[in-house]
């Protein structure tokens, strides 16, 4: 849609607020700024149905601000890329559709909060990809089948299939305000989005090793005091709390307090799903 | 010597999907410093797209399932045109990779008896495709790069996120001795000197404005090959897979997975007609069914029923649906019907398909339980790549390696689906290998020439000098429509000399793209650098289509409507010379008898 001024300011003005309550411009406020601070910034921005808010963020850039920072790949829910806070939410921008929003409502759009900013919409994550380093990865136990492959059935894998649909979009990291809030807890925390990686690993039918001490001492599970903001946000809908977090704090507890169940599982090494 | 930011590695790996994680593991577990780079955060590379599977005989559904009938079909599949090498060993191969990945986490689905399970694609006899629901690719980027980074299992490869390899260096006597680019977030130049490199940069599809591929689909590693002196080969041949969103216009071009028709789902035009029976080509009538009857009865007895044409490989249902969307016989916003809500009930539709039914549900409000979806072809993967021994995937430039999307050869004229995952694993790994025994051969320092890099910083940052430069996003937007409009599914002789010519022009445009705001994290800067590779692997492919006068795989022209045996014994190589990107004929590496005869069908 052209933009261009028409002789009176007056009627140029009438004419974008008419544009805008007709809701074919959106009016995006969009956070830019870099570590040492930023603003709103108000966009005017055409839009078609069926658009989502990263295809507006991808016209401002085509067409009004080209070096916006935005990330983004897949642009279908797919890659977790594209992570940001509109109106205050966090969520995907990518299936965040226009059509959810008040005709001519302001729509704020904002970098997530719980990470140090780089630039505009896009933030150092790098928190995420420290602590995926140090979790402790699958040790398989040796193949049971007399093809020399591993057996699993699938009712023993439908729980951890829901923890691996994880897109690590880090909403749910974001969200958590136990690093929210606290910058100083993050060196001693994992985050939901860990907590579930664990999960899968401790309920893995393959696995041999036991996480449980580093799950408490290393991510600080007992930070978590299940507010299950988390599973609000997860765009991929998996009930982290319910399924991952707290059968996770059980197993922990239980190995924690209970020196019986402790003694039996060493023996043990893992205890059956 | 300015002062970049310099690294030294053994080997360093460009791109950071299947195979690039891949062959970074194989690399690093032979004992050699190995760096991982990569343009986006680390495991949101295509890869993590893939829906359907990975291809390989397993033999869990279909005990009569082996390599050799694997191989048959992706040679049949490419139409002949694949490196027999490569497409052997891809055959041989697999299997083991898919089994490696389930022993470092991966979670298949399952069959009854506890093994993994497959699922029915175009073009494979036999139910082949290891898969997790419709987010295999997730599954297995997130495996690989779990397995990449664990400090503790051997893995701690270096990762460089965000990072943008620009250019190759070279030495005097023409060796790769590393690469040089830049880190998104600060715009700061980044030198890596390293005794091999291994690109898997995936392919090209952001050349075209139809599209199931991301912003990083640059072409990056075609054209830093050709650039540093490497051979294209098969550059004419692209896949537009056949079954794209096209509705509502922001999601058009998103893939709808080909599992959808595995698991039942049929395409229908307007008047409801399963139109695919009108398209079975010879090569593929004595395997498809004929009847309606027959294509249903083929998903539960495959002993006495044969495959619905619905499953044809893709090249053939792309056209098919091309041609009935232009008979006026498409759906209301240009494409056809998929529908799988006739065929399997709402759980088992939300089961297998999850993530498609999420993607129309809150994408496009289509409920695919109860209602067909909207498709039409998209623009998807290039067969054509660095030309690179089958063995070991190394290119005519000593030093370089490729694998996954951006080596060519395995595919031929057209790839078969979920035979790119299986792709990612086996060459992936022979890449990291390959390249590790090279490097560990090379004596002394990297040599790198400091006259080029202050060239390259000279030429990167010259967008940020011309303010009154044009915008880059224009010169993109209209590239996409040049090789849309002129080098889509079907190309004639005219539209094709005709897109050469726009290139040119839109060339001269990109060297005076002119961008505002700083280097830090700055996309109209990183697109403005982007627009060399794709002008020139957008060259690469419209020289190569103007070459190939015939119809094969992923390559049709009006002008030349079938195929001619002639062009079945070459592949169209393209070369850079003296600053010009030219084309020519070579031939096909001779296949040995025993594997000619396993193909059966001699080629045409």
């Amino acid at each position: 849609m052209a933009m261009t001024k028409p002789s009176g300011l007056e009627q140029w003005a009438d004419q974008r607020r008419a544009e805008i309550a007709g809701g074919r411009i959106a009016h995006m406020r969009v956070w830019r700024g870099d570590e040492g601070g930023g603003k709103f910034v108000d966009f005017h921005v055409p839009f078609e149905e069926g658009e989502v808010v990263l295809d507006l963020l991808h016209r401002i850039q085509a067409t009004q601000a080209g070096d916006l920072a935005v990330r983004w790949n897949c642009k279908a829910g797919k890659c977790g890329s594209c992570s940001a806070e509109v109106n205050g939410k966090p969520r995907l921008t990518c299936m965040t559709r226009m059509s959810i929003f008040e005709t001519g409502e302001p729509i704020t759009v904002s970098p997530m909060a719980t990470f140090p900013i780089i630039k505009d919409l896009v933030t150092d994550v790098s928190f995420n990809y420290e602590v995926a380093k140090t979790v402790p990865a699958l040790q398989p136990k040796a193949p049971e089948g007399e093809d020399g492959h591993h057996r699993m059935y699938q009712q023993d894998i439908d729980r951890i299939q829901e923890f691996r649909k994880c897109i690590e979009c880090y909403l749910c990291q974001d969200v958590c305000h136990v690093i929210r809030d606290h910058e100083e807890n993050k060196p001693k925390f994992g985050g939901p989005r860990f907590f579930i990686r664990l999960a899968e690993l401790e309920m893995h039918p393959l696995d041999t090793a036991d996480r449980r001490d580093l799950i408490q001492d290393r991510f600080g599970l007992g930070y978590c005091n299940i507010t299950k903001c988390c599973s609000d946000v997860c765009p991929e809908h998996i009930t982290i709390t319910d399924n991952g977090i707290i059968p996770l704090k059980e197993r922990v507890v239980d190995a924690r307090y209970d020196p019986v169940a402790f003694v039996i599982r060493r023996i043990r090494r893992r205890r059956p799903l | 010597m300015p002062d970049y930011e310099t690294h030294t590695y053994d080997v360093i790996v460009i791109g950071a999907g299947g195979a690039g994680l891949r062959a970074a593991i194989e690399s690093s577990a032979a004992g050699v410093k190995t760096a991982l780079i990569c343009k986006s955060l680390l495991g949101k590379a295509h890869t993590v797209m893939a829906e359907g599977g990975i291809a390989a005989a397993l033999g869990n559904v279909y005990p009569e399932d082996n390599w050799q009938v694997h191989f048959r079909d992706t040679m049949r599949g490419g139409k002949f045109l694949n490196n027999w090498r490569m497409a052997q060993i891809h055959a041989q191969e697999a299997p083991e990779r898919v089994w490696e990945l389930e022993n470092w986490g991966a979670l298949f689905d399952r069959t009854p008896d506890g093994r993994i399970l497959q699922r029915d694609f175009g073009g494979h006899r036999y139910a082949r495709l290891a898969h997790v629901g419709d987010r295999t690719g997730l599954e297995m980027i997130r495996t690989l790069q779990q397995n990449a980074v664990a400090t503790q299992t051997g893995g701690g490869i270096d990762v460089f996120m965000e990072c943008t390899i620009m250019r190759l260096l070279r030495n005097s006597s023409g060796a790769v001795t590393g690469a040089f680019g830049y880190w998104r977030p600060s715009g700061e130049f980044v030198l890596f000197k390293a005794k091999a490199v291994v690109l898997a940069t995936g392919g090209i599809g952001k050349a075209w404005k139809i599209t199931s591929n991301s912003w990083e689909y640059t072409g990056d590693g075609h054209a830093m090959a050709l650039w540093a002196g490497a051979d294209l080969i098969d550059m004419e041949f692209v896949q537009f897979h056949p079954t794209g969103m096209v509705w509502p216009p922001s999601v058009r071009g998103i893939l709808v997975t080909e599992g959808v028709r595995g698991d039942g789902g049929v395409l229908k035009n307007s008047f409801g007609d399963r139109f695919m029976f009108n398209y079975i080509p010879d090569l593929f009538r004595k395997e498809t069914a004929e009847t309606e009857e027959e294509a249903d009865r083929w998903y539960t007895d495959k002993k006495t029923a044969r495959r619905t044409p619905d499953l044809l490989p893709r090249d053939e249902v792309a056209r098919a649906i091309n041609s009935e969307v232009k008979a006026g016989r498409g759906s209301p916003h240009g494409g056809v019907f998929l529908d799988v809500s006739t065929r399997l009930d709402a759980e088992t539709i939300k089961r297998r398909l999850p993530s498609m039914y999420h993607q129309f549900i809150e994408l496009a409000d289509v409920d695919i339980t109860r209602e067909p979806m909207e498709v039409g072809p998209t623009c998807h993967y290039v067969m054509g790549g660095v030309r690179v021994d089958a063995d070991s995937t190394a290119a005519t430039v000593p030093g370089l390696f490729a694998s996954g999307e951006s080596a060519g050869g395995m595919h031929g004229a057209n790839r078969l689906g979920g035979n790119s995952l299986s792709d990612l694993l086996v060459f992936g790994k022979r890449s990291g290998e390959y390249a590790a025994q090279y490097a560990q051969g090379v004596q002394g320092e990297p040599e790198i020439d400091e006259a080029e890099l202050a060239q390259l910083e000279r030429d990167a940052l010259a967008p940020f000098v011309r303010v009154d430069g044009e915008n880059p996003y224009d010169i993109h937007a209209d590239l996409q429509e040049t090789m849309q409009t002129l080098v889509g599914i079907i190309r004639t002789e005219s539209d094709l000399a005709k897109a050469i010519d726009e290139i040119q022009t839109l060339r001269d445009r990109a060297n005076k793209a002119g961008i505002a705001g700083s280097r830090r994290y700055n996309p109209g800067w990183h697109l403005a650098l982007d627009l060399h590779a794709l002008l020139t692997v957008a060259e690469c492919c419209a020289r190569a289509a103007l070459e190939r006068r015939e119809s094969r795989g992923g390559h049709t022209r009006d002008d030349y409507p079938d195929p001619d045996p002639a062009f079945a014994k070459v592949n169209v190589v393209c070369h850079r010379a003296d600053d010009e990107n030219t084309v020519t004929q070579e031939p096909l590496p001779e296949m040995p008898d025993d594997l000619r005869e396993m193909i059966e069908e001699q080629p045409t």
